[in-house]
Order: structure tokens, then sequence, then C-alpha cells
């Protein structure tokens, strides 16, 4: 096994798991201070990768449109929390999956309806190309946009939940929401607004991704599941637990479909090598999710004490 | 009064049931939504055309042709196909577009002593001894283009290849086909998910074994992002990707655009094939859908034809099931792919053609034929079909 190779592939992995984190992050708050199962956040970024390909059309410019996306898929969200979501927090988690799972197919018709199953989203011609890295890699240069662009909203959302006064009300209503009540905190207002960066950041990954893989109806189904995981093993509510986790589900995801397969062949025929392959590195995730919970039953970093 | 009503009303029921069989019913079963969609549209719209133009019959006969979507998911077929034989009572089930889907259906239909005519994916079972006389495909036998594929690349000299396909009964078929025909190394065989959309994983490996060529069996949309995360990975100058005639055809092209230039692919059918025949779907095709045609519609346009000259040989009469089998079997038309019959096992004999794609005079990018790669080929199990 070459270095480059392992190079590419941690480059793959880095990529695939800042994406999730963009999904996980929003997740993650949402339950942390509401307690609030939410699966219609993959619908978020359906709608954010829907709302992108049409601005694209609509203003020629990629990164106008990733913008305008952000700004249209967060008043969805905010909108959806206000009509909707708002009136589950008090029930039990069974009616908010049952709920929020209607959403998931009523937001899936009526993209359809509205935009049709499916709608092209190009990669940004400057970026179609490779960059070269090394000698010997050439790499996808808008993959490197994606790191870039994750790693930029990283920080940028590390910055505003440790250093601003809303972060830190955002850190008290995850780590005691009633006590964050009593201490005066409006945690209506301040949750509408988490919805809204949540969903802004669906957007993104979903605009992100849309070139590389498919804008298309139930999109968000798939990647909403490894968000929870990334959720849960990162802790409940923790942006630096979804941050850990998504790299690490990102990491462990892509190593183990690219060596796994290879290392079957070994002693089994090549179909049954890559599909045994393709399913134990699935299941990897959940033997890594069972290992940390196992070990850390509240996840890496419980925002609860 | 209502009593009298009652009666017309039955009279009129009893006159229509007897009308039913002056008209033939198509179940056409095929993956219309997903990132697969375009391929059963273009199936469909090659399908409604040579209908169209056949004044909205087939051998004589009107044509009601009922759609529906499989979703590219094994059940869902299948739940269709229950509902044309049982309550529709179709004459025919054509349209599919996936091997997986085929495999589903295709007993069901057979039992019921219902045609099957696939314009697409033709499984290997059924070519050998599994054959049966209610089972034909118009299209290829799933390992030809393949082997095809295999005897160009050991032509031009390439002794260390790649090979790459979906885990599915298509994927498989492939990599036997081509397996037949290549004599050199296999640096690896690589299967990933039916329906994966991003091969990040893949592009490394296949960057670290550095092959000079590769072989990838990736229909619909998987096909356009492999295109365009190859090409986005910067290997496309150093290793020949060779396709099927679908890996690189005008639903790619569309998609991918210019950087399709170049690339080599093999199939049964080009768009510049010189015969009347073919001349004349291309022309109709461009001035109805305004877009060139692909293989697949070329496939749709042909099962037509293949149905309208096969009702007509047995005159409308397709109840008479010997009879219209041994119409269909006689495939009594001219194909858009030139010469073109039917093995013992009721899959195409035919020749297989390299393509490259380049620009037209007009500055459109489409296919060029570049030359014929296998004569006359049928596929390597009729001879365990003992279907007369």
């Amino acid at each position: 096994m070459s270095g480059i190779l392992l190079l590419e592939q941690s480059l793959n992995g880095l990529q695939f798991g800042l994406m999730l984190f963009l999904l996980a992050a929003g997740l993650t708050l949402v339950f942390g201070i509401m307690d609030m199962i939410n699966l219609a956040h993959g619908s978020l970024y359906m709608i954010g990768a829907f709302l992108a390909a049409k601005f694209v059309e609509l203003t020629g410019s990629f990164w106008l449109a990733v913008l305008l996306a952000m700004a249209g898929t967060a008043i969805v969200g905010m909108a959806l929390e206000m009509s909707v979501l708002r009136r589950l927090y008090a029930r039990d988690h069974l009616a908010q999956v049952l709920a929020t799972f209607a959403i998931i197919l009523i937001a899936n018709e009526l993209v359809r309806i509205v935009w049709g199953p499916q709608v092209p989203l190009g990669t940004p011609a400057a970026l179609s190309g490779p960059v070269r890295l090394l000698p010997g890699l050439e790499y996808s240069s808008y993959r490197l946009v994606i790191i870039a662009v994750g790693l930029a909203v990283a920080v940028a959302l590390y910055l505003a939940v440790t250093r601003t006064k809303t972060g830190m009300l955002v850190r008290a209503g995850a780590s005691n929401r009633e006590m964050a009540v009593a201490m005066g905190v409006d945690i209506r207002r301040l949750f509408t607004l988490v919805f809204g960066v949540g969903a802004a950041l669906c957007a993104i990954a979903g605009a992100m991704l849309g070139p590389i893989l498919a804008v298309q109806v139930g999109m968000g189904e798939d990647i909403l599941i490894l968000a929870f995981v990334v959720i849960v093993i990162g802790g409940i509510g923790s942006i630096r637990g979804a941050l850990v986790g998504a790299l690490l589900v990102g990491v462990v995801d892509t190593m183990g479909r690219a060596f796994l397969p290879g290392l079957l062949r070994e002693f089994l025929s090549p179909p049954v090598a890559s599909a045994l392959g393709g399913a134990l590195a699935s299941i990897l995730i959940y033997l890594l999710m069972a290992a940390i919970l196992a070990w850390k039953p509240q996840g890496l970093f419980p925002a609860r004490g | 009064m209502l009593m009298r009503f009652m009666a017309l009303a039955a009279a009129l029921m009893v006159a229509s049931a007897a009308l039913a069989a002056d008209k033939v019913k198509i179940g056409f079963i095929s993956t219309l939504s997903g990132p697969n969609a375009a391929i059963g549209g273009d199936i469909r719209d090659g399908f409604n055309l040579a209908v169209k133009l056949a004044g909205g019959k087939l051998g004589g006969l009107p044509v009601e042709v009922l759609v529906a979507d499989d979703q590219l998911n094994p059940d869902m077929g299948k739940q269709h196909a229950d509902r044309m034989l049982k309550r529709d009572r179709v004459d025919f089930v054509t349209g599919t577009v996936f091997s997986n889907v085929v495999l589903a259906i295709a007993p069901q239909v057979t039992d019921s002593k219902t045609f099957f005519i696939g314009p697409n994916a033709g499984p290997a079972q059924y070519t050998g001894a599994q054959c049966n006389p209610f089972f034909f495909v118009s299209s290829w036998p799933s390992e030809a283009y393949s082997e095809a594929a295999g005897e160009y690349v050991t032509q031009r000299g390439f002794r260390n290849v790649i090979f790459l396909a979906p885990n599915y009964q298509g994927g498989k078929d492939a990599a036997n086909g081509f397996k037949r025909y290549y004599k050199g190394k296999l640096a690896d065989e690589m299967y990933t998910k039916l329906g994966q959309l991003d091969y990040a994983a893949e592009l490394a490996q296949i960057r670290a074994a550095k092959p000079e060529a590769l072989y990838v069996f990736l229909p619909g949309g998987m096909g356009i992002n492999f295109i365009k995360q190859f090409v986005a990975s910067g290997m496309s100058k150093d290793i020949q990707l060779v396709v099927p005639l679908w890996g690189s055809d005008q639903d790619i092209i569309r998609a991918v655009g210019d950087p399709m230039l170049g690339l080599f692919s093999l199939g049964h059918w080009t768009i510049d094939l010189d015969n009347p025949a073919n001349r004349k779907f291309v022309a109709e095709f461009e001035k109805e859908y305004k877009r060139l045609p692909t293989g697949y519609a070329a496939s749709g346009y042909d099962t037509a034809l293949l149905l309208d000259a096969a009702i007509r040989k047995v005159k409308g009469k397709i109840e008479d099931k010997e009879a219209l089998r041994k119409a269909i079997r006689a495939a009594d038309f001219q194909s858009v792919r030139g010469e073109f019959r039917f093995n013992a096992n009721q899959f195409p004999v035919q020749d297989y053609y390299l393509q490259v794609v380049g620009k037209t005079a007009d500055g459109k990018i489409a296919h060029k034929t570049m030359g014929k790669i296998l004569s006359a080929r049928g596929d390597a199990y009729v001879q365990d079909c003992k279907m007369k």
C-alpha cells in the first residue's frame, strides 16, 4: 500500500466527514437543546440542494446560489419550526419520530411536484479539473474546495458557539435547558434561531455535495442515518463531538470501503469480496459506535455534565 | 327505465369485451425515476416514436401502452407486472432496464403465457438452460458488449486492465463476458454498490494500480458520476477508458460535455450506422424530441418494430400464442442496427461495433463508428437451451 493511496483516501474520508459534520451540527443542537428527534433534517439537506440548483439556473453563479440556498433553506427551516415542530417538544420521542417522518414524505412529494424527481447541478467550470498535490497525485480541485468550505464552516461555528453571547446561551440550553429558562433565556426564540442555522448548514452540505452526487428526491434519507450515528458517537448537543464523530465516521467508512474488499480478495472471489467488504465497511461504523458507547455511554463529548 | 339502462350498459360491456381482441395492450415497466430515469425515458420515447410513425398501431392493431415506473426496485416491478397481468391483461410486457428487475418479473410474465420482450438487459440465465418460449430479448445478451470490449482491448494490445461494475446480475455478466475475450492481465476486478454515486474510494485504488486501460460497466447516473469524477481526478490523460455503448451515450454526453471526446465504446448500434431504417429513425427522433437518440432509444424503437412485424405476420390474431411466437422469432423487419436475427434461445445474433465520441459536421457531440469488433455474435450459452 503506497503513501499516496493512503493520503488520497484520507482526503476522501476528510471530505465526506466534513460534509457529515455540517448535517450533524444542526441535528445535535436540536436534539441536545430541545430533546427533539428531527428526522426531517435530511429533507432540509434535499431542499438546500434543489434550491442551489435552481438558483444556479437563475443567477449563473454557483457561489451566489449557495448563499441564496442557505438563506432560503434557513427560512424554510424556521417556518417549519414555528408551524409544526414547536408543537412536538413536549411530546415523547415516538410522536416526534412519527411526525417528522411524515414531514420527510410530504417534503419528498412536494419537491417532486414542484421541481421533478431530479435536477441537474454541475461543478463550477473553474473547479472541474484536477490539481496536482504531489508527483503522482492529482486530486479533484472541487473536492479540495469542499474540504476548505467544511473546515471554514467548522471554525466559524466553533467561534460562534464558544465566543459569542448567543453561543453561550446555546451552550447553556444544551447543558441544562430548565436552568437556562429559569435564568431568563428566551429558549423559544433561541431555538428558532438554532433551527435556522442548522437548516443553512444543511443547505451548504446539499449544495456542495450536489455536483458530486445527484440532486434528487430522497437524497437526504441515507445520509441522515449517518448523521445520527455521528451525533450519538460525538455526544448529543456537542458541536465538538459532532466534528470529531463526523471525521471518525467519514474516515472509517471511506477506509473500510477502500481497503476491506482488497483484504478479503486474498481468499474470496472478487464479487463476493466486494459485496462482503462493502457490507463489513457499513457495519464497521456501527461497530465503532457500539465500541464508543460501551466505553463512554454519553458519547465522546457529552454536553450535559 | 333503470332496467333498460342497465341492460344497455351490460350490452356495451359485453361488446367492449369482444372488441378487446382488436387492440394490443403493452405493459411497459421501466425505470423512470431516480438517477437512471433517462434510460427508461429513452426506451419509452423510442418505442412510442415507432408506434406514432405507424399511426398509433402495431401490425394494424390499435395500441394501448400502459407505462409504469419500477424505480429500479425489483419488488415495485413485480407489483406492476402482477397488476398488468391480472387486471389489465396485457399481451406483452416490455420496457425493463435493469437485469435485477427483469429477473424479478419475468417468471410471472412467462408463467401466465404472456410474451416478455426485454429491450435492454438480457440476463445470461435466460440464454442457457433457463431459456423460455415466452422470453425474448431484442437488444443484446448481457455479456455481449463486454465480450466486444474484451476483444477490443486485446486487439489494442492492452495487457494491464481494471474492470469495474456494480455488484448485481448485469455487472457479473459483464465480468464473464469481458474475461472470455480479454487475454491480458486483470489488474483488479472492482464491484460497487448498485446505485453508488461517489467513486472517490475506487478512483484512489485505480490511481494506485496504474492500469493501461479501464473497462467500466456503469449504467445511467452511475456512469455520469463516474466519468465526471474520473475526469476531475486527472487520470483521464494516462488511462484509456473503455465503456459499453451506453457508457458514453447521449444522456451522458449531455451531462458531461466535452470531456467525453475521444472515449471508446462498444455496442450493437451506432447513431451513424448507414442503413435506411437507421437514417429514418435518427431523423424522426431528433424531429420529435429535439435531441439525439441513444442506444436505449434505438432498442425501444426496434422493439416496437419487432412487435409490429410479428403482429402483422399473424394478421392481428395475437391469441394464437404459438403462431405469434414464430412470428416474433422470424424478426421480419428492417432493424436500425442492420443485420439481426434471433438465436435458438430468442436472444439476438448480431454485429458489435467500436465507437468513438467525436464532433459531427454540425458541431454536436456524438458517436462515430470505428469498425466492427465481433461479427454475427450470439452468446456462450445457447447450446444449453433445449427449446425448439
